[in-house]
């Protein structure tokens, strides 16, 4: 199928624009579906524990959660807390985005296009700064 | 109210928020945060932090579908997404350091133009045949399938694409929703992007944009794994099964009943912000 056409040399078959967007396309369902496995059973264990406690969130304590930086999570997670495995989880679903990026970078340097690799990588850094800037402590 | 009920209902809620928004095309993402503020008295910083992961998660799941056909732009894709991931950060900055009630009346506006949009047509662009410069220099032109065969397009008014696609970050970070409504304008009203290139592209950035302003929101505490879980989950679970009963569903009265719920809960969120108790 015949895309925006890179500038110089043709790309080999497989990597036209379509078939990566179809592995893409995968990969992000697979990124969803392994967090959401993560979730749910990291669910699991933190309604058999804390189901018939009472939630209140009306009031914002988030600034006081260990569960804010990467480091946090994964010392609760190994500690099988609950609510660590499904932060887990949701920082998996975080990070499959971030895969697709990466994965795209790698797929525009096959396909020669450096203008597009400066670009992935422009939004790379973005999403690292976000992410690293912030939370991994 | 016990965690175990209170999960239950979120679950619930959220299931149908996806459901609904995945058959009217208006998104759930615009429905959890009034949902979780209103409905069960949830802070509002806990309510986008659930919201924006959800995001994540219902459009990484639909991307499998939207590329299949071959409409998806990658590389509009990804050089819109430099101005919507810094939006991004900059909404989620700002979010920190605004009071809720703002945040609300915002939110409560941005309701308001979602259902906006959704009722009125807005008038297809005339083909613009001319060659854009810009975008030939930043490979942007593409071809998509149509029953004739392959229809070349350009990609026009960049800059001003680009700008508008900065404000949907920044709308997207601010409120922990997808902003799909406004990428979509921007492409396919601003940029004269054919409209199948447009909402296929667009929920290929909705993802990347949303995981910008989670490394903030996660550092900053508004990721609560309690009020996540139910949201992600049932967000998720709906949007999936929208997107299969799509194709047979009437959904003109749907698209109506869904945005009349729009407009109220976006009326209530900006007198809950107004009056302060949000």
């Amino acid at each position: 199928m015949s895309r925006a056409m890179p500038p110089k040399s043709t790309p080999p078959s497989n990597w036209d624009d379509h078939h990566i967007e179809l592995i893409i396309g995968k990969l992000l369902r697979a990124g969803v579906l392994i967090s959401a496995a993560i979730v749910i059973f990291g669910g699991i264990v933190y309604l058999v524990r804390h189901g018939h406690t009472v939630a209140d969130y009306r009031t914002f304590h988030g600034e006081l959660s260990p569960l804010r930086t990467v480091t946090g999570i994964f010392q609760g997670a190994t500690q099988f807390s609950g609510r660590a495995i499904i932060q887990f989880g949701l920082l998996v679903l975080i990070a499959t985005p971030i895969a697709r990026v990466i994965f795209s970078a790698l797929a525009f340097a096959r396909q020669r296009d450096y203008l597009y690799v400066c670009f992935t990588l422009a939004v790379l850094a973005i999403l690292s700064y976000s992410l690293l800037g912030s939370s991994l402590h | 109210m016990s965690v175990l009920l209170f999960t239950t209902l979120i679950a619930l809620g959220s299931f149908l928020a996806g459901f609904l928004g995945a058959l009217t095309g208006l998104g759930g993402g615009v429905v959890i945060v009034p949902l979780l503020a209103l409905v069960f008295h949830v802070d509002m910083r806990y309510a986008i932090g659930a919201s924006l992961v959800s995001v994540i998660a219902t459009s990484s799941g639909a991307a499998a579908a939207y590329v299949r056909e071959g409409f998806s732009n990658m590389r509009i894709g990804m050089f819109l997404e430099i101005a919507t991931t810094i939006g991004a950060i900059v909404g989620a900055l700002i979010a920190a350091h605004v009071s809720t009630a703002t945040i609300a009346v915002v939110f409560g506006f941005v309701l308001l133009y979602s259902a906006y949009l959704s009722v009125r047509t807005l008038p297809v662009p005339p083909v613009n045949e001319k060659q854009d410069a810009l975008s030939r220099a930043l490979h942007l032109d593409g071809a998509y399938p149509t029953a004739q065969g392959q229809e070349h397009y350009t990609v026009h008014r960049i800059p001003l694409g680009f700008g508008l696609m900065f404000g949907a970050g920044t709308l997207s970070g601010l409120l922990g929703i997808g902003s799909g409504a406004v990428k979509v304008l921007a492409m396919d009203q601003a940029m004269r992007i054919p409209f199948k290139v447009s909402t296929t592209t667009s929920n290929f950035m909705i993802g990347v944009t949303a995981a910008a302003s989670a490394g903030v929101y996660l550092a900053r505490g508004y990721i609560d794994p309690g009020i996540a879980m139910p949201v992600v989950l049932g967000a998720l679970a709906g949007s999936m099964l929208g997107a299969k009963v799509l194709v047979n569903a009437g959904t003109k009265t749907l698209r109506f009943v869904f945005s009349t719920v729009i407009v109220l809960l976006g009326i209530e969120m900006i007198f809950n912000g107004f009056t302060g108790r949000i």
